[in-house]
């Protein structure tokens, strides 16, 4: 349950960034959280509730954009995006490790007052 | 990049207010709302543990220490490892040990009697080891010429994948008891590793372990690990394990060559008995 701390590291982060603003209130925020970044979007939100409540976030909402995993073939040189969690090219059908999106975890925007 | 008016110029880029009726006039009756701003944002999370984490990393690099950070599940034998790699080693390599755990410091005991420093790290209700939980705890580990510094991360195959120690090489730790499919229901871990250990190979045929199965999943899921098939318990196969940390060690001054690293795949591949 990793999500909680990582949540309160975003928060922090927000709040540091709206508090040099001299906002008042977070309205939302969103994060970019890719498919091999180790973190559930679902607990997520569970953490975003639990970590906001009585801060400048509290009643904020929280969106999630979930990165898909884009791997590069280095046989036929594609990048392609993998149907499961076995990274084999459509074209050639050699396994790859080499990623090229999908472990991202950011915060990519928010609201503020 | 802003959703309303489209800009995105700038690590940071600030929209005042977004009025739809931009030509209304306000009277002085009227109590002015505080202005909305949309704040574009490229912040990595993890930042902070990255960073800490690099600084981990230049100060092993300039120690000259091998670092190996290993991963499982609780009870695949993460401990007896470390225990009977000191007791195979302690002749030949000066080995240090932080370990992580919920509570107790039960390991840091167990492995202080098999002869090495050991340095415990308790972190409460936190699932996985940081950067700067490893960055204190090397306060508290004795000054010596470390020729290997061993991280027990906190059994859990989810959560520590996301935390980088800085260190050189992840292991990652299956046991014969845990079932053959570990590698698919965790993939995140297993993708991360550079090495995993299948452990406790001497009771693989009582639990009906299906070794190819097994192989053939990690071989899918991580196509880049290098796999030792070993016995914390009787010694079997530790000894290519051994050989590929030393390996490692000699390949300090440098990233492995391509070459090197063929060789140690080799001998990965090689190592079951």
């Amino acid at each position: 349950m990793h999500e909680v701390s990582l949540m309160q590291t975003t928060l922090d982060i927000a709040c540091d960034h709206a508090a040099q603003q001299g906002a008042q209130h977070i309205h939302w925020i969103k994060l970019r959280v890719g498919e091999l970044s180790g973190v559930i979007p679902e607990a997520l939100t569970l953490a975003f509730e639990i970590v906001t409540t009585g801060t400048m976030a509290a009643n904020a909402r929280l969106e999630v954009e979930t990165v898909p995993v884009i791997c590069h073939c280095s046989a036929c040189y594609q990048d392609f995006q993998p149907t499961g969690w076995v990274y084999v090219c459509p074209t050639c059908h050699q396994f790859t490790t080499d990623l090229r999106q999908g472990r991202e975890l950011e915060l990519t925007a928010m609201e503020v007052s | 990049m802003c959703e309303d008016c489209g800009c995105s110029a700038g690590s940071v880029q600030i929209h005042q207010g977004h009025d739809p009726q931009p030509n209304k006039t306000t009277t002085s009756l009227e109590v002015p709302t505080p202005s909305v701003r949309h704040l574009d944002l490229h912040a990595k999370i993890l930042e902070h543990n990255d960073r800490i984490a690099d600084q981990n990393r230049a100060l092993f690099h300039q120690q000259g220490w091998l670092v190996v950070n290993i991963l499982s599940s609780p009870g695949s034998g993460k401990t007896a490892l470390i225990e009977r790699l000191a007791q195979d080693q302690r002749n030949n390599w000066q080995i240090g040990t932080i370990v992580g755990d919920l509570a107790t410091d039960n390991d840091a005991h167990r492995l202080g009697h098999a002869g090495v420093s050991a340095v415990q790290i308790t972190t409460g209700t936190a699932c996985h080891l940081e950067a700067s939980m490893v960055s204190h705890a090397l306060s508290k580990l004795p000054s010596k010429p470390w020729d290997l510094l061993v991280i027990e991360n906190v059994g859990n195959l989810v959560c520590p994948a996301a935390f980088d120690l800085g260190e050189q090489i992840r292991v990652v730790v299956l046991s014969v008891t845990e079932g053959e499919d570990k590698p698919q229901k965790y993939p995140a871990m297993f993708k991360s590793a550079q090495v995993v250990l299948i452990n406790k190979t001497d009771i693989a045929e009582a639990v009906g372990w299906q070794r190819d199965l097994a192989i053939a999943n990690l071989q899918q899921i991580a196509p880049q690990a290098t796999l030792f098939e070993v016995s914390a318990r009787t010694g079997a196969g530790m000894h290519a394990w051994y050989a590929y940390l030393d390996q490692c060690r000699q390949g300090l001054n440098g990233p492995l060559s391509r070459s090197q690293n063929s060789q140690v795949l080799q001998i990965g591949r090689l190592s079951s008995n």
